[in-house]
């Protein structure tokens, strides 16, 4: 415990993606890492309502691609600013989650799960097929950049990765605040067991439309961002594909932790770039891989060090109940000191 | 008139394909009690088996057909023995997950051998056929016809014979099953060979007049699953009506709305009947 202070951390995690762009020899390195980044806000919010609330939302992407087209439209079509529309851009796929999750979170388990996969095939046809709004297929080009504010100028690779850095971090620092709320316990007590919550008075519509709004909330930010940072769109941004990347990531790191959703999201992009053989092939590796980590790692990497952490806890103090390392759900009881 | 019942037959041909899918599904539902992302992955496999069947090795139609089916067949089973049953006492999430990376895996696996492009596969039964101002190409109504052949020899089997009783008794209660000595292992090998046979049948069958590519699965596979929450998860006769009306719903939309709509036609069916009835058109009570 004392090895991982949390704050030490967290502070050095930040000091080193500052450092980042002095680091890097290139623009292009810059633009993998910003793309993580944005990919890690994504995921952070994945991990709010699978991780933390157990209900597997397939149509995260989708919800991101709402993000990404609201700025994109926005500012090509009707000339608004960047700034303007990005923060529109959470509150329209929040806008929206109500809706779909006021219907799809009466679903339990692999029904809300395949109800939220369908959701996300008609985003994506919508996209695809309303032209007059979305440029269909071709796409919307030309996106401009964030406009400067004062001395920022933010067509510049490194401030743009500033701009990213500075939104992944407060991101992950809200979704702090979150988890370790009276909220963030009453999303686990639900993901623990939906009847045992709602015995000790848990409202569950109520918190899960809370925690999906949340959820879909930082994947429209993600997705503001993205139009923002690569500037062209396309309707492959909603592919259900970017939900399963950002499974991966989240499980590999440890899903319903805080850091490990962080970590995978920011480590897997970089394993790709350098295993550039598999670029188009990932898949062939990633896939099995998925498979072996379910089976064999389900706590992903932070998962598991937490809950070995805990045991060797538990065992120095057994006068205290043990906190039950030998949890059954679908992700680690989180401790409130860890990261 | 005419153009009505072109329309029914055409909704024919996609309920046919649809029900065999969903069939699979539904029967592997019935053995996890969670649904297999996987199969459509399972059905795009089956298309390309009997792709390199067909135009590589130069063999026939049913050839072709013969190998996909038993090539999916044991995709289907082998992943049983590695992934799903290490995972039987896991929570949903984990069988999902692991499914998806099946599905990830088989994609990227027919990319890497056959590439990314679409691929036409060659079919002997190229006629068009006319009845009195019915057209109707041959390949048609072969899927009708083989679709309608397999799915009574499928009733058939699960009625009549003893093994299908067993999966039957499986789906139904897996204790149960166990306690009257069906041997779990071996009825789970066999659902899961059924299931992949079919999806690997249904893709040979509908690969002629669509094209085989990489992602051939996602819409399919996805309106199976659609399918099967409307027939109620596990019901063999729920998939194959299920299957049948939304053929028949896209056929007529994509005739009598739009073309361009007609793939959301099936998810807006989903979500609007689940929005009122949330555990499905002809489940009984929630599962």
């Amino acid at each position: 415990m004392k090895l991982l202070n949390a704050k030490v951390g967290w502070t050095l995690l930040l000091v080193l993606a500052a450092a980042f762009p002095f680091l890097a020899d290139n623009d292009y390195h810059l633009t993998v890492m910003s793309t993580a980044f944005i990919y890690a806000i994504a995921t952070i919010g994945l991990n709010l309502i699978t991780g933390y609330t157990g209900q597997y939302n397939l149509a995260h992407s989708g919800f991101m691609a709402v993000g990404a087209y609201t700025v994109g439209i926005l500012t090509v079509d009707y000339g608004m600013s960047f700034w303007l529309s990005f923060a529109l851009s959470g509150f329209v796929a929040a806008f929206l989650g109500f809706f779909v999750g006021i219907v799809s979170l009466r679903l339990k388990t692999h029904f809300f799960s395949i109800f939220t996969l369908c959701v996300g095939y008609i985003m994506f046809l919508v996209i695809e097929k309303w032209e007059s709004l979305t440029h269909g297929t071709v796409g919307i080009m030309g996106i401009p950049a964030p406009e400067n504010i004062g001395p920022l100028d933010f067509s510049e690779p490194r401030t743009q990765y500033y701009m990213v850095l500075f939104f992944l971090a407060a991101s992950v620092w809200i979704m702090h605040r979150i988890v370790h709320s009276l909220l963030g316990r009453t999303f686990m007590a639900i993901r623990n067991g939906d009847d045992l919550a709602q015995a000790l008075g848990i409202n569950l519509m109520r918190n899960k439309l809370l925690a999906f709004m949340l959820s879909v909330f930082f994947s429209g930010l993600a997705g503001g961002l993205y139009a923002g940072y690569v500037r062209f769109l396309g309707p492959a941004v909603a592919s259900v594909e970017h939900t399963f990347d950002m499974t991966m990531y989240m499980l590999i790191g440890g899903i319903g932790t805080l850091l490990g959703p962080l970590l995978g999201a920011i480590a897997m992009p970089w394993l790709t770039q350098y295993l550039q053989v598999l670029q188009e092939f990932r898949f062939v590796v990633f896939g099995p891989l998925l498979v072996l980590l379910v089976i064999f790692l389900p706590y992903g990497i932070v998962g598991t060090y937490l809950n070995r952490q805990r045991r060797k806890a538990a065992m120095r103090a057994p006068a205290a109940p043990a906190q039950s390392a030998s949890s059954s759900t679908a992700a680690p009881k989180q401790g409130a000191t860890h990261a | 008139m005419e153009l009505f019942l072109q329309q029914v037959l055409n909704g024919l041909t996609l309920g046919g394909v649809y029900s065999l899918v969903a069939l699979g599904l539904t029967l592997v539902y019935g053995i996890l009690h969670v649904p297999n992302f996987a199969h459509g992955a399972f059905y795009m496999a089956g298309a390309y088996a009997a792709f390199f069947i067909i135009d590589k090795l130069g063999l026939n139609y049913w050839w072709g057909m013969l190998g996909a089916a038993a090539t999916v067949a044991l995709i289907s089973v082998v992943s049983e023995r590695l992934v799903f049953h290490p995972l039987r006492n896991a929570p949903y999430l984990h069988h999902m997950i692991a499914s998806i990376g099946i599905l990830l895996f088989l994609e990227a696996g027919a990319q890497a051998i056959w590439g990314a492009d679409f691929h036409r596969m060659t079919t002997p039964y190229n006629q068009i056929l006319t009845f009195g101002g019915l057209t109707m190409p041959a390949q048609r109504l072969l899927i009708i016809a083989a679709a309608f052949l397999l799915v009574v020899l499928l009733q058939l089997f699960l009625k009549k014979t003893v093994t299908g009783a067993t999966i039957v008794a499986m789906a139904q209660n897996r204790e149960g099953a166990a306690l009257v000595g069906i041997d779990a292992t071996r009825v789970a090998m066999l659902t899961f060979a059924i299931a992949g046979a079919l999806a690997g049948m249904a893709a040979v069958l509908y690969a002629p007049i669509n094209l085989v590519y990489t992602s051939m699965g996602h819409l399919v596979i996805t309106k199976a699953f659609v399918i099967i929450v409307l027939g109620g998860m596990g019901s063999v006769p729920g998939a194959i009506v299920g299957g049948l009306i939304i053929g028949f719903a896209e056929a007529f939309g994509a005739f009598y709305i739009s073309t361009d709509y007609k793939d959301i036609i099936a998810f807006a069916l989903l979500v609007l009947i689940l929005s009122v009835r949330p555990q499905g058109l002809f489940a009984k009570g929630a599962h």
